[in-house]
């Protein structure tokens, strides 16, 4: 699935990124612990967090993922979105939960980190 | 032979700034043409590294050396030390405090997924001397 189609399902906008939209997205990470992330497979994933900060782009950045998106509405200070810009990693933000983004994103198909469903 | 040797130095409670040295490891393995797979790990073990670094010792440097046929990396801090290196090795064991927790680290998985990801670790503690860490790739066939 490309991340525009998830951007709609998840009712998340573009905080930098959105012209990235065609990206495929192969798995979704769910967390708000990096090391999580850094652990699993997450090359070409997307990643739900509600952790808005650098740390949250820089791992992102080294574990490969191709998106992040911030749950319940969160909007990071800009050096943040700049950041995410400088790594070249789309940023949304979505006023849904943890559980219930997770929850949409599993009923269209999607799968975890290490490909599990 | 060792073509290239860099040093990156990691403050203390750095937060801002930590994560940029592994970036920038990535960024120059990705100029030399490394396969993705090697990038991601000794990326996410230089962070791992890095992140502990900033939440347990005082300071420390993170130096890359390269050959045409192995990356090393290797992390020394002047910290307090690991009591206990076994115990810190497993799973979810972590003496991070939660202040750290809230900002997403002290899982506990640093160190195993650092001794997952390397071809070789070697880790070196003791309680008031620090800590030092080396982690080796093979870049090219087995034999190295």
């Amino acid at each position: 699935m490309i991340l525009s189609e998830i951007a709609v399902i998840l009712k998340a906008r573009f905080l930098f990124g959105e012209e990235m939209g065609a990206k495929e997205i192969f798995r979704i990470g769910a967390s708000d612990l990096m090391s999580d992330l850094l652990t699993a497979d997450s090359a070409g994933s997307l990643i739900l967090t509600g952790l808005a900060t650098q740390q949250a782009v820089r791992a992102a950045s080294i574990a490969g993922a191709s998106a992040i998106v911030l749950i319940r509405g969160k909007i990071p200070p800009r050096e943040i979105i700049d950041l995410a810009g400088e790594e070249n990693i789309p940023l949304l933000t979505t006023p849904l939960s943890m559980f219930v983004a997770s929850g949409r994103l599993y009923m269209h198909e999607l799968k975890g980190l290490n490909n599990g469903r | 032979m060792e073509n290239l040797i860099k040093t990156f130095f990691i403050k203390h409670r750095d937060f801002v700034h930590a994560g940029k040295p592994s970036i920038e490891i990535k960024n120059i393995l990705k100029s030399l043409n490394t396969p993705p797979d090697i990038i991601r790990r000794v990326a996410v073990c230089g962070y791992e590294g890095e992140m502990n670094v900033v939440m347990h010792a005082y300071n420390g440097r993170m130096n890359l050396a390269l050959s045409a046929t192995r990356i090393e990396i290797r992390i020394t801090d002047k910290g307090p030390g690991i009591q206990d290196i076994d115990q810190a090795m497993q799973v979810g064991f972590s003496t991070a405090p939660d202040e750290f927790r809230e900002m997403g680290f002290g899982a506990g998985m640093g160190l195993p997924n650092m001794k997952k990801n390397a071809d070789r670790f070697e880790i070196i503690s003791a309680p008031g001397e620090g800590t030092t860490i080396t982690m080796e790739f093979k870049t090219r066939g087995s034999d190295g």
